[in-house]
């Protein structure tokens, strides 16, 4: 009896390797839409740096069925996942796509574009510009780091420019609010039937945040705005662009726990008189050093935000 | 070539640790590059080398941003140095920088430009004649939103050309210490239209007029280059001077 349910268990054991390999090998994201409010849908990613495990599904995207067609909240990593966000869709409303945003210039957020290539793609003038301008570099980025996931993604520059302040798009209110901080471009989108804050990368839960294109203190403002829209009547759910969904306002409280801590390492070490490398090799304090991705972003912000902060101690200012 | 009771006796006199003995030696690239003999040849000239683990390069292994790379170089272990020069066997201009620690520890920090993955090498002559040589492989593949710009951008420059800001650190950990950060676009003379411009000579020196280290960049050191050097004592004011390779010079002080 032990050995016939041990060879059981090798036989299952075996037999989940096997899942696992197909399902690396048939790159499928596995994409299923979780609603998160009434007609509300999200595609949770991990809180993980893009691999040729994950193939970049490390982002949150989203959809709202509208009463006369659907409104689609960033595209993914890759055309693969454009597609299979398509069908996810498709399986939720036969209703037509009306519109597609991209809340800013990151390649995780708008490489599905090529999939919707026959939707309205709409974005901050600014957005469209860092697309057109950095995309194919980012693309280039994300076929290394992701492999064969990326396979036939290209840029698609979105072809309509949105502004802030109201929009309605089929049949649905929506409330554009145009920030900036984590990007030089950040847009939030206000569901208004829903009450969902679509926050895009402005805010991470659970996940270290990312800096490459930051300017932390015009980041900051955005939060408090953020924290503001929270406190309006009719809020209802917080969608990060990385990490889970919340009902409240704690992971923008997470989020701006994390860049002041940053920030003020930064000043502090070159006020200190440490370089790049001595500062690269502090360790986190207890309190990130389990947040997924900690260290490898702590690691990258160093390269993003340390010299100025030692411009800013060298020159005394 | 091979002077194992030359290894030996160095190891001997210097009394090394058993694990820094184990690890000399004077053959068999420990970065297994694979333009080591190619560099032994042009950047030391044929020379006797040994691979020494006094001689410590640290930078990240993975560089976040290409044009920035941090490298710091500590060959404090390492009695009688005369020189440190300072290469990345893989970089379309392989030599780096140059320094001689004439007054002050064979320590120093800066960052590099690196075109592709590639070891970083600081190789220290002593004395003798002997390239004591060490080094780190640095990947250059950034995160997955990074976009790695072509050449500098920033105009800063125009305006601020050889501008000096630095400070001393007289307390505390890093007593002793001299940063200094000298704006200049380091133009590698690479990117189509643009001329080599770069810093070639920078000193340091104290108040009694005492030179504690000279240091020669060339083109990979970075856009705005950045010291970190060391004194023994921190004692009055130093002076840095020194010139680009158009002939602008720069004189300033900075105060303990």
């Amino acid at each position: 009896m032990r050995r016939a349910s041990a060879a059981l268990r090798g036989l299952s054991l075996m037999l989940l390797a096997w899942a696992g390999l197909a399902a690396a090998a048939d790159f499928d994201y596995r994409l299923k839409a979780r609603p998160i409010a009434p007609d509300v849908y999200a595609f949770i990613g991990r809180t993980a740096d893009f691999d040729t495990d994950n193939g970049g599904n490390i982002v949150n995207t989203a959809f709202i069925v509208g009463r006369a067609g659907v409104i689609v909240i960033d595209s993914g990593p890759s055309l693969r996942y454009g597609q299979q966000m398509r069908q996810a869709i498709a399986k939720v409303t036969d209703k037509p796509l009306a519109l597609v945003i991209n809340t800013h210039h990151h390649p995780d957020h708008f490489l599905g574009n090529q999939a919707f290539a026959d939707v309205p793609i709409g974005a901050l003038a600014e957005t469209r510009d860092g697309i057109a301008r950095d995309g194919d570099a980012f693309a280039e980025n994300l076929f290394r780091m992701s492999g064969d996931w990326m396979k036939g993604t290209e840029v698609r520059v979105p072809n309509r420019t949105l502004a802030g302040g109201a929009l309605e798009v089929a049949g649905r209110r929506l409330r554009l609010v145009a920030l900036d901080g984590h990007t030089g471009a950040d847009l939030v989108v206000v569901d208004e039937a829903s009450g969902v804050v679509f926050a895009g990368d402005l805010v991470f839960n659970g996940r270290a945040p990312t800096t490459p294109h930051a300017d932390v203190g015009h980041w900051l403002k955005a939060l408090d705005q953020l924290d503001g829209l929270t406190r309006q009547p009719g809020f209802k759910v917080l969608l990060p662009g990385h990490g889970e969904v919340a009902g409240d306002a704690a992971p923008i409280a997470q989020t701006r726990a994390w860049l002041n801590w940053l920030t003020a390492t930064m000043d502090e070490a070159a006020r200190n008189g440490l370089d790049m490398n001595d500062t690269l090799a502090r360790p986190l304090p207890p309190r990130f050093a389990d947040m997924p991705v900690a260290q490898t972003e702590y690691r990258r912000s160093v390269g993003h935000l340390f010299p100025a902060a030692e411009q800013r101690a060298l020159e005394g200012r | 070539m091979k002077f194992p009771l030359t290894i030996a006796a160095i190891a001997l006199a210097a009394l090394m640790s058993p694990a820094d003995a184990a690890a000399l030696r004077d053959e068999g690239d420990p970065l297994a590059s694979a333009r080591w003999a190619d560099m032994h040849k042009s950047m030391l000239a044929g020379a006797p080398v040994l691979f020494d683990p006094r001689v410590k390069v640290v930078a990240p292994s993975t560089a976040e941003n290409p044009m920035q790379v941090p490298v710091s170089v500590d060959a404090t272990a390492l009695p009688g140095v005369v020189e440190v020069l300072v290469f990345a066997d893989f970089n379309p201009i392989v030599q780096v920088l140059r320094f001689y620690p004439d007054a002050a520890p064979a320590f120093l920090g800066f960052r590099i430009k690196l075109q592709q993955s590639s070891p970083v090498r600081a190789a220290v002559r002593t004395a003798d004649g002997v390239w004591h040589v060490g080094g780190t492989w640095v990947n250059t593949v950034g995160g997955g939103c990074t976009a790695p710009s072509a050449a500098a951008v920033s105009p800063e420059w125009q305006k601020r050309l050889n501008e000096v800001s630095g400070r001393q650190w007289s307390e505390g950990p890093n007593a002793g210490r001299i940063r200094l950060r000298i704006v200049h676009p380091m133009d590698t003379g690479l990117v189509a239209g643009t001329p080599a411009f770069h810093l070639e000579e920078v000193n340091i020196t104290d108040a009694a007029g005492k030179r504690l280290m000279r240091v020669q960049p060339y083109e990979p050191v970075s856009e705005n280059p950045v010291f970190t050097l060391q004194r023994d004592a921190a004692s009055g004011p130093v002076e840095a001077s020194g010139r680009d390779n158009n002939g602008n010079a720069f004189t300033a002080r900075i105060a303990p």
